[in-house]
């Protein structure tokens, strides 16, 4: 056993409000510069949808994530070394910057320098890769928003697999959730796998996964090597970039942005200790629905004072050990099992979870009889159908979504009952399995969610690691090429790609 | 005027050793100094059209190619000769390299044809970008013309001749240049356009052939790859 530390996300479903502010304060911070116009380290789909990029979870297009060999073996699903070689002058799985979408501005100039018209003038939109005149905006980072498009379109979701999905188009029984997505710097990454370079790799101490973009030749595998599309290429630098759990933030023991400026507080940050010699047979698990399962037994119990020993002969500093114990990712994760990964079946046991949300009961469940079971609503009379959440989450296990959900609805009937003095509440906590302190603690991390308890994030141990004397008055972040702020410059050896002006056509 | 001694010595003599050293020491700078800018500058994620069928052509006919040079002409004799006379080394560099040649040059036609009838790829394309990709048709070119006229002496001696003036620049034989005197002109301009796309390839993306080599270790490495905040000082620190 080699015990490892990581910070890792969960996300309440249940409290997202879809106001993309993660998003917005992501890109304004990360992505707002030439060539990732188009790149979004964290969006917010609407779902059912296809997403972004365009279907993305359908892996039999893309070929992101891990296949399991007859032999028990995992590898790449776009192929071994050799193959993934083979495809080095043009990756065939690689996204089109139409599957996300073609990045614009508007002509806004022309609002301020328009001469005397008939008519107002009006900002026609630029694409920011030709600098020309859009004729239409055919796609957006967010096109689906709050189930916009026809339904035929939207349905061509990955997770209606094995859904009734019909007659989920009628308005009666439609459905929807947000799920906001980052990369989900995964115990088993097979972006780091697809590299041929080896520039991208995984961060011992807090197990964030980056790219070195010192190293990185855009090859472009981990692109589609990553199930989650979740690295981007910036076709101005050629190099490929990615989420980086604002890892800057993490060293000082401050939370992302997007969990920072996160309006609704559905963001927790809290360590989990894992087992890393467990990754590999975990990841090779044979049946896809166990994968959710063997990979909640690589997380130790911080509070075994076994395992908190092992962890520090290991390495892992004690304020981690403290912290993981403290941690809101293994409570939600481990303790109370309402937290689940998204798409355990691609095999790369990734580290950003969900609590899934609750939805209202079905109008014709509502116009009858509710069933109930003992004090609970039966689950499967919510709107989003639990098999939908099943594929997002659990590789279509439905038993551990069921569970999680009367979990979250025994706290509000247990609070309900004790609000009002309707009796204590006992039967519906015995009915799911919960203590009376352990739905008090749920209460107060998923209704209150105090700041302190969201976000329990130690600090790192640089002075261990770098000279810190060496390091003193240097320039910290920059984007290669030492110490520039803005973007590299341009060289001797050639500066970058897109040299294109906005070039409007105007009446 | 190529064939005025002191021209011939210049161009055939001197010219290939600048070349090779800005060659070598303008790669080694630009790895060490400006690692940002090493890439290959794909531009595939704006067009996929044409890039699959064009990049994988050029680029398998092309290695054919730069291998083919590379074992015919440094190959040393006693290697060769047991299995081969000069006239049938020559017969199979002509087939194999005319072959291979063929399907590069396709490739790059579709190439060229993306980059510049595409708005997307002509509008980002640095000036480099098309000029070398004239430039290597230009030589895939040059290369295919040599072919028809090695046809008209299949006896292997002007071959023998232009091996033993490749092996000479590469062992620094200062009279390799000599060897030139009389070679026809389309041999010439192969071999002078050849070495300035070594002159020039620091400075274009043409460093990725580098990176290409490099990615051999990827077949011998493990999947995944861990960074301890002591190697990663080591790394940054480098």
């Amino acid at each position: 056993m080699k015990i490892r530390a990581q910070v890792a996300m969960v996300l309440n479903l249940d409290k997202c409000i879809g106001c993309h502010t993660c998003s917005v304060t992501c890109k304004n911070v990360w992505t707002s510069r030439q060539g990732m116009e188009y790149a979004w380290f964290n969006n917010v789909e609407t779902k059912p949808g296809v997403g972004y990029p365009k279907d993305w979870e359908n892996q039999r297009r893309w070929r992101g994530g891990w296949e399991r060999k007859k032999n028990g073996k995992i590898t790449p699903k776009q192929g071994g070394r050799l193959a993934i070689l083979a495809k080095i002058f043009a990756n065939p799985h690689l996204p089109e910057i139409d599957d996300y979408y073609e990045p614009f501005t508007f002509d806004y100039e022309h609002l301020q320098k328009a001469p005397e018209l008939q008519t107002s003038p009006v900002a026609r939109p630029l694409s920011l890769v030709t600098g020309r005149t859009m004729e239409k905006i055919e796609w957006g980072p967010n096109w689906e928003e709050i189930l916009g498009g026809e339904f035929d379109k939207r349905s061509q979701d990955y997770n209606f697999e094995a859904v009734q999905k019909d007659i989920y188009g009628q308005f009666e029984n439609t459905f929807m959730m947000y799920l906001p997505r980052l990369c989900e710097h995964c115990l088993n990454p097979s972006c780091v796998a697809s590299c041929p370079s080896g520039s991208i790799y995984k961060r011992e101490e807090d197990g964030i996964v980056l790219i070195d973009q010192d190293k990185c030749r855009g090859w472009r595998m981990c692109v589609s090597g990553c199930p989650y599309k979740k690295i981007y290429y910036n076709w101005t630098t050629g190099k490929a970039e990615k989420c980086i759990f604002c890892y800057p933030r993490i060293e000082a023991g401050q939370p992302t942005v997007c969990s920072e400026t996160c309006v609704g507080r559905i963001r927790y940050l809290g360590v989990l200790l894992y087992d890393a010699d467990g990754i590999a047979q975990a990841a090779a698990t044979e049946s896809e629905q166990d994968l959710y399962e063997e990979q909640l037994k690589l997380f130790l119990d911080p509070n075994d004072p076994e395992i908190a020993a092992r962890a520090s002969a290991d390495g892992v500093p004690d304020a981690w050990i403290e912290a993981a114990r403290r941690s809101p990712a293994y409570k939600m994760a481990v303790d109370w099992k309402i937290a689940f990964p998204l798409h355990p079946e691609y095999r790369t046991l990734p580290m950003v979870w969900y609590v899934p949300p609750l939805s209202p009961i079905q109008s014709h469940a509502n116009a009858g009889a509710i069933e109930a079971v003992g004090d609970i609503p039966d689950v499967r009379s919510l709107r989003i159908p639990v098999r939908y959440l099943a594929n997002l989450l659990t590789a279509g296990a439905e038993a551990p979504i069921v569970s999680a959900l009367e979990r979250m609805l025994a706290m509000r009937v247990y609070f309900r009952q004790r609000q009002l003095g309707e009796g204590g509440g006992d039967a519906v906590l015995a009915q799911v399995g919960l203590s009376v302190s352990q739905v008090e603690e749920m209460h107060r991390y998923l209704s209150i969610a105090n700041y302190e308890d969201r976000f329990v994030i130690p600090t790192s141990h640089r002075e261990q690691a770098e000279d810190a004397y060496g390091l003193r008055g240097s320039c910290g972040f920059s984007f290669g090429n030492g110490c520039d702020s803005g973007a590299p410059h341009s060289t001797l050896f050639g500066g970058q790609m897109g040299r294109r002006k906005l070039t409007p056509v105007r009446p | 005027m190529l064939s005025s001694s002191y021209v011939n010595t210049f161009l055939f003599g001197i010219y290939p050793y600048i070349c090779l050293v800005v060659l070598l020491i303008g790669s080694l700078i630009r790895f060490d100094r400006e690692p940002y800018t090493w890439k290959s500058d794909s531009s595939q994620i704006l067009r996929k059209r044409q890039l699959r069928l064009g990049s994988n052509l050029f680029h398998y006919g092309v290695i054919t190619v730069i291998f083919g040079h590379f074992v015919g002409f440094l190959a040393p004799h006693w290697m060769v000769d047991w299995a081969l006379d000069a006239a049938s080394h020559q017969l199979l560099a002509m087939v194999i390299g005319g072959i291979a040649g063929v399907v590069a040059i396709i490739g790059l036609t579709i190439l060229i044809h993306r980059r510049l009838a595409d708005p997307r790829i002509r509008l980002n394309s640095r000036k480099w970008d098309i000029a070398i990709t004239l430039m290597l048709w230009l030589q895939l070119a040059l290369g295919l013309l040599t072919v028809p006229l090695s046809a008209r002496h299949m006896d292997g001696s002007m071959f023998v001749t232009l091996t033993d003036y490749v092996k000479g620049v590469v062992t620094l034989d200062g009279s390799a240049a000599a060897l030139m005197i009389g070679v026809p002109l389309t041999y010439k301009l192969h071999i002078l356009l050849g070495f300035t796309l070594f002159l020039v390839s620091p400075f274009t993306r043409m460093i990725h052939i580098w990176s290409g080599a490099g990615v051999i270790s990827y077949l011998f490495r493990p999947y995944q790859i861990v960074r301890t905040p002591k190697t990663r000082a080591r790394e940054s620190r480098s």
